[in-house]
């Protein structure tokens, strides 16, 4: 299994009364010059670099990154600008063997020409390294944060998703007429340095029309949930149906999974040292109505519907402040939103994980916003040392091939094939 | 209770299919709805009582197909189909009257063809916007939320009526989805912010307008009762006291016989 650790830098410093009564959402409702303070910024920006620098000096497949907009959850407002961060540190300190794992920048809401443009560079920077994240964005940054109108969302991420793969890959100028852009002559410079293209990668919530996209293209498709595997386990059955039944093989690495993970010396040790972030996550930073993720147009019709005649089962997995408050960490880790323990709770946690959802790919997220930046490095440390070649030697007694990672990072390091031949 | 018919109309432009509830005697009128959708309410139920009232649905909206909207691409787009939709009718000269987006609409329409429109009555329409008293953005508030910025008086009857929701779920959930989906089909025309360029456009009305509005109007404010008129040359306003966004709901006995005064003369 291909291992990422995911950042979305989130802001560690809101207060302990946040979201105060009658605050409706912690995304774009809050403050800046009430909550935010931009030299503590400057210590999120830097920290999390080093952060994921750690990341990659221990061994984990990828580091990945995200773009979301006026938030405390996260505001890599463009995420290539950290990407090119990483793709000129690791390769100076010699950590060339890590995917950067774009999860990624919004197409909907950017001209999409300069996105292929950007991405070509991080592939250029990076030699072949990018795994290129085309997600449709949440609506709120789309729509309220960029402008975008909702009803034409979806459809501008798809023009612009075929426009990038074209400028990447024609061989002749062309002229683009599309609905949302006209370019009048394209010959897109730099192009990337992976043929024909970047691996592509779509994450997503739990939209079906999203998975028969991505089975068509043969895309992978990263589930972003914040609930955990439990609740997963029925959206990914769906997603491998779904393939089934357009001829996809079953092929784990097709999926990808997000966790949020805290690892300590003992169960109990664990649940002690994150139970408060584990709060500050659910309760502060996605403090989020429906409302805002998913204005009056951005889903269709028919997924509307079927969210509106599942009643209270589904908003408990897509209404973010409904449910949220009245858990306690012991809840969250109980119901396996997060996945707190210690290294062998954690490795065997994770094991079921990937082999229930049948998913190649697991990103997880090791600061998850108040943790101070010493407490984060420690996480990443006993993840990396203790849970991390254990889980990179999933799938590996099986003959498959990921044909969605960057091909000079598909061969396994050294170590986990030594500890692969030694456990098997 | 008046009967009324759905007319279906082919309409070349966008190769939409338009639906056009129809009910009434007498001289034609047009109706615009908001923008939660077509509503036959009591306020239509009276004018039906001396008129022919038509009431396009707008795209993706009530009878017509959900996914119409998606080939209405513009404003512009949206003009001609209404264009259309009166040559259809075989109206060449009609009073307009139009609630809230189907107000900015009625609007659109008499400044894009003045000589369509015989007589114009907007309530509490949008289109306009002023930097000091910007329109409230309704499509990001919870339901709640919305209806207590829609009414002053939210445990009247009248507007517990106009909320009232069917106790079977499934039912529930279609008229909700039908609303969130509405409220979306319109606001292509307007997000993010409804000020698309009607300011520039509206000297060109000719109808003799009337211009209602909710003293309390928590949508839009009252003040904009003037832009309006500031800028249509033969209008006049009347004020609703005590009302909020919706006057022909909560106020209906008074705006009920306002409108019908104007539609018959004066």
């Amino acid at each position: 299994m291909k291992v990422t650790m995911f950042h979305f830098m989130p802001y560690r410093d809101l207060p302990a009364d946040f979201p105060p009564k009658g605050l409706a959402s912690a995304w774009v409702d809050a403050p800046w010059w009430q909550y935010g303070d931009a030299n503590k910024v400057t210590d999120v920006y830097n920290s999390s670099i080093d952060e994921l620098m750690l990341a990659a000096k221990l061994g984990f497949d990828g580091v990945g990154l995200n773009e979301h907009h006026q938030n405390p959850y996260g505001f890599m407002c463009n995420p290539n600008l950290f990407g090119a961060i990483l793709a000129r540190m690791t390769a100076e300190q010699g950590l060339a063997q890590v995917a950067l794992v774009q999860l990624g920048a919004t197409i909907s809401s950017c001209p999409p020409i300069r996105l292929a443009e950007e991405y070509a560079v991080l592939d250029c920077i990076s030699g072949g390294r990018l795994i290129a994240g085309l997600p449709t964005g949440l609506g709120n940054d789309v729509s309220i944060s960029n402008g975008i109108t909702p009803m034409e969302h979806r459809e501008r991420w798809r023009e612009g998703v075929e426009l990038m793969l074209k400028a990447w890959t024609a061989k002749e100028f062309f002229a683009w007429n599309g609905k949302y852009t006209q370019l009048p002559k394209v010959n897109l410079w730099p192009r990337p340095v992976q043929e024909p293209h970047p691996p592509v990668l779509i994450p997503g919530a739990a939209s079906s029309s999203t998975w028969d996209y991505c089975h068509d293209r043969n895309f992978p498709y990263a589930y972003l949930s914040y609930f955990g595997g439990k609740s997963a386990e029925q959206v990914m059955d769906r997603f491998w149906a779904r393939a089934a039944a357009k001829g996809r093989d079953a092929n784990p690495y097709r999926a990808a999974f997000l966790q949020v993970v805290g690892v300590g010396a003992t169960d109990r040790q664990a649940e002690e040292e994150y139970g408060k972030h584990v709060e500050y996550f659910y309760h502060k930073l996605l403090h989020l109505p429906l409302g805002y993720i998913a204005p009056p147009g951005n889903a269709d019709y028919k997924s509307l519907l079927n969210v509106l005649s599942a009643g209270t089962n589904l908003l408990q997995i897509s209404d973010f402040t409904i449910d949220l408050k009245p858990l306690k960490a012991k809840d969250m880790i109980e119901r396996e939103f997060v996945v707190v323990g210690s290294p062998a709770t954690v490795r065997q946690k994770l094991e079921a994980i990937a082999k229930r959802l049948n998913v190649g790919h697991l990103m997880v997220a090791l600061q998850f916003g108040s943790m101070p930046h010493e407490q984060a490095k420690k996480n990443i440390e006993l993840f990396g040392r203790e849970v991390l070649p254990h889980l990179q030697t999933i799938w590996e007694d099986k003959d498959l091939e990921n044909h969605w990672w960057p091909k000079k990072l598909r061969r396994r390091p050294v170590k986990q094939r030594e500890m692969a031949t030694a456990s098997g | 209770m008046v009967s009324a018919t759905v007319k279906t109309i082919p309409i070349r432009h966008c190769n939409f299919e338009a639906k056009v509830k129809t009910a009434g005697n007498g001289p034609s009128l047009l109706y615009l709805h908001a923008a939660g959708g077509p509503i036959w309410d009591p306020f239509v139920e009276g004018l039906c009582e001396h008129f022919t009232v038509y009431a396009p649905h707008h795209p993706g909206t009530g009878e017509t197909a959900r996914e119409a909207i998606y080939g209405v691409e513009s404003l512009w787009d949206l003009l001609l189909i209404y264009d259309e939709i009166l040559d259809a009718l075989n109206l060449p000269s009609v009073p307009v009257v139009g609630t809230s987006f189907g107000g900015m609409m009625a609007c659109e329409l008499a400044a894009f063809r003045p000589e369509r429109v015989s007589k114009m009555i907007v309530l509490d329409p949008i289109g306009l916007w002023r930097e000091d008293t910007p329109v409230a953005p309704y499509m990001l508030m919870p339901p709640e939320q919305l209806a207590a910025t829609l009414y002053k008086h939210l445990d009247s009857p009248p507007v517990q009526a106009a909320l009232q929701m069917p106790s079977d779920p499934k039912q529930a959930a279609v008229i909700t989805a039908d609303l969130v989906w509405a409220l979306g089909a319109t606001g292509k025309f307007v997000w993010p912010i409804p000020d698309k360029g009607l300011k520039k456009r509206l000297h060109r009305v000719k109808a003799p307008t009337l211009i209602v509005w909710g003293e309390d109007d928590a949508l839009v404010s009252v003040v904009y009762a003037k832009e309006f008129a500031d800028r249509i040359a033969n209008s006049r306003i009347e004020i609703i006291e005590d009302c909020g966004h919706v006057p022909q709901v909560e106020r209906l006995e008074v705006v009920g016989p306002l409108v019908a005064k104007f539609l018959n003369g004066g």
